[in-house]
């Protein structure tokens, strides 16, 4: 069976060790492309966001291959992402495409449900429950040291001499860890990528400033839609510390310490779930300003009513923890040239601001 | 006389601005861009190098506006700087104790908020571009005003029609809804305004402190429609810098003055770059299937610098 799943930053390197060793053959969905977009948007309802639009274009891509399931998630509370799942696949059908949509809800929505879906990924590859788990921890560390590799090269970048090295030496790391089989060999992967990161010339006796990057998930992940938004930065010299990694839930934390925290950072300000990652939007902005962060960036896919709901509440917290956040709202531009002004502009402010302190 | 340089090439209007070493300005000019930076530019150069003192002496020149780096490239600039730090330079050099800067140019607006002369919070318009100069353009045209009485036709207005600003598509049909009922055209052009500027009030100025003194600015300052509508909105006084249309060029000779005071060393390359042939050609780069536009800057058939690809590695191997 051809399997495939939607394109999110760089997970696609482990859900194919997934896919691949669960007996099937993965359908790697392509980097998103100017090509991805007009697919999406072609075939879409024009008020849908544009996580939206690129998620329906990458099935599309991956559906010209020959793809028989897609695997995707549903989602809970008022963010109209829930039933993308549903209307993806009733636009596709309709087009005549013939294939099996699998969507995941959080399993405590319903265990059952949960489990006769995995059972509907595995069986026709023949492969057991036990051989399921296993293979899904070594998913889950290829995942990590994905991550682990992307976060360092967010602090890394910042300090280069050379412009665009870091770019180059972390697109290496991902082919080794996509190369890695084994737990042991993913674990060897990821030692080398740090060595190899860690081997960048870097500037001395320099302390970048530090930028949160927050928002709606599928605009934080996927550097198509939010024009690259950390390497500019980090090519600016400014580090940056995205909030949301697939990971987190497992991951140490430094800053946010987990959900709970973030939920209890917003309280004061936010107390009821507003859908997406519209009070992590709040929490962690309040989270970056405790925790000596220079500013935060808030990405939003335009129309989406979670993030509008937080960058109402924004400025109040902006103020009170003296804390600058920009907020940039993404839709189907595909023109750097507006997202650099506005990075420059807002780099001059915390320049300003830092020197301003007197630091 | 030692001077600098300041360029801010934007959407629809290029300007040049010659202060001294103390800020004044000895030369301006605003011309249109029209689709053309490069000729534009030029042209910028030629009418400087034919109007200016012969004691004049440039020491260095800065660049802002969307086409920045091109004119940087071209005329050889000290400091190539985003048109938000530009105007608040120029602001916090012309009314020092200014706090609110609401700008408004041909494609986008934007406000700035200063406290002590520091930026502290900007905003500027992002998916849409509904209030701004190049919408008023087109109404103005499309109701047969020249832009440069729009602005005194809606003073005349005894009772504006309201018009919905929300989308410039919507704006313009809400408008010929209006007209066909029989509204004047003053009430009209009015209507139109005020649209404009709660549309800028609820979009960039959202959630910001717009605080005294507030210092308006850009091409649309010369309309004294918005101006009105503004005092109007925030039922507080708005003022017009002088050299309002100019600031951003201002604000980019600062830049150069300082970064030439500190550096020494002036990449000027003189108002003879009015004469070179400079040409942008590009291609399409079948690396991926991004298919990235990749634009070449060439003086005569020297590649002078390059831009436009998503990845770096052309820009990397200019």
């Amino acid at each position: 069976m051809k399997v495939s799943f939607p394109h999110m930053g760089t997970s696609h390197i482990a859900f194919k060790h997934l896919i691949e060793h669960l007996g099937h053959e993965a359908v790697v969905p392509p980097n998103p492309s100017k090509r991805t977009l007009s697919l999406g948007v072609q075939h879409s309802p024009e008020f849908a966001c544009i996580p939206f639009k690129i998620l329906l274009g990458s099935y599309l891509e991956v559906l010209e291959q020959g793809t028989d399931m897609i695997i995707s998630s549903g989602g809970v509370g008022p963010c109209r992402a829930g039933i993308y799942g549903l209307l993806h696949e009733k636009i596709l059908k309709s087009l005549g495409y013939d294939f099996e949509m699998l969507i995941f809800e959080p399993p405590l929505r319903g265990v059952g449900d949960f489990i006769s879906k995995i059972g509907r990924v595995i069986k026709p590859g023949g492969v057991g429950w036990i051989e399921f788990i296993r293979v899904f921890k070594i998913t889950w560390k290829k995942l990590l040291a994905l991550d682990e590799t992307e976060i360092l090269s967010h602090r890394i970048r910042p300090y280069e001499i050379t412009k665009g090295e870091t770019s180059r030496i972390f697109d290496q790391c991902l082919y080794l860890i996509d190369q890695a089989q084994t737990q042991g060999e993913i674990e060897e992967a990821k030692i080398e990528s740090e060595r190899k990161l860690n081997a960048i010339k870097q500037k001395e006796g320099y302390t970048p400033l530090k930028v949160g990057i927050i928002g709606e998930i599928y605009v934080v992940l996927e550097p198509f839609i939010n024009l690259d938004i950390e390497k500019t930065f980090g090519e600016m010299g400014v580090e940056t510390h995205r909030s949301i990694y697939l990971t987190d839930w497992t991951r140490d934390n430094t800053v946010f310490d987990g959900e709970k925290n973030i939920k209890k950072a917003a309280e004061p300000h936010l107390n009821q779930l507003i859908g997406g990652h519209g009070i992590n939007s709040i929490g962690e902005t309040i989270l970056y300003a405790k925790n000596g962060f220079d500013g935060v960036v808030q990405l939003a896919p335009f129309t989406c009513i979670p993030e509008i709901v937080a960058k109402s509440i924004l400025p109040e917290v902006s103020k009170k923890f003296n804390i600058p956040v920009m907020t940039i709202f993404l839709d189907e531009q595909t023109g750097k040239a507006g997202v650099q002004t506005r990075v420059e502009a807002f780099v001059d402010l915390l320049e300003h601001k830092r020197r301003g302190k007197g630091a | 006389m030692d001077c600098y340089l300041g360029f801010d090439v934007g959407s629809v209007s290029t300007n040049l601005v010659v202060i001294t070493e103390d800020g004044q300005v000895v030369e301006r000019l605003y011309i249109r861009t029209k689709g053309q930076p490069i000729k534009t530019i030029k042209s910028g150069l030629e009418y400087m190098r034919e109007n200016l003192d012969n004691s004049i002496d440039i020491k260095a020149a800065g660049t802002t506006g969307s086409a920045r780096n091109l004119t940087g490239v071209i005329v050889g600039a000290n400091v190539i700087k985003n048109e938000i730090t530009a105007h608040a330079v120029a602001v916090s050099r012309e009314i020092p104790n200014a706090q609110t800067i609401l700008e408004i140019g041909g494609q986008d607006s934007k406000i700035i908020v200063l406290r002590s002369g520091i930026v502290t919070d900007f905003a500027m318009n992002t998916v849409c571009a509904a209030g701004t100069g190049s919408f008023l353009d087109q109404q103005a045209s499309r109701l047969g005003i020249p832009i440069e009485e729009f602005g005194n036709l809606a003073l005349q207005s005894e009772n504006p029609v309201r018009i919905a600003g929300r989308c410039s598509v919507f704006a313009e049909s809400d408008m010929i809804h209006k007209q066909q009922l029989g509204h004047n055209l003053e009430d009209i052009v009015a209507g139109l305004c005020e649209a404009l500027v709660r549309n800028y009030l609820n979009n960039v100025g959202k959630g910001k402190d717009i605080l005294e003194p507030i210092v308006f600015q850009g091409g649309v300052a010369a309309n004294k429609g918005i101006h009105a509508a503004f005092e109007k909105a925030l039922a507080k006084e708005v003022m017009i810098p002088t050299e309002f249309s100019v600031m951003g060029a201002i604000g980019a000779a600062y830049l150069a003055k300082n970064n030439y005071l500190q550096t020494g060393v002036s990449k000027f390359k003189g108002w003879d770059m009015a004469d070179q042939n400079f040409a942008a050609r590009s291609f399409e780069c079948k690396g991926c299937p991004n298919l990235c536009e990749v634009i070449n800057i060439f003086q005569d058939d020297n590649l002078i610098a390059r831009w436009g690809g998503r990845c770096g590695k052309w820009e990397h191997a200019c």
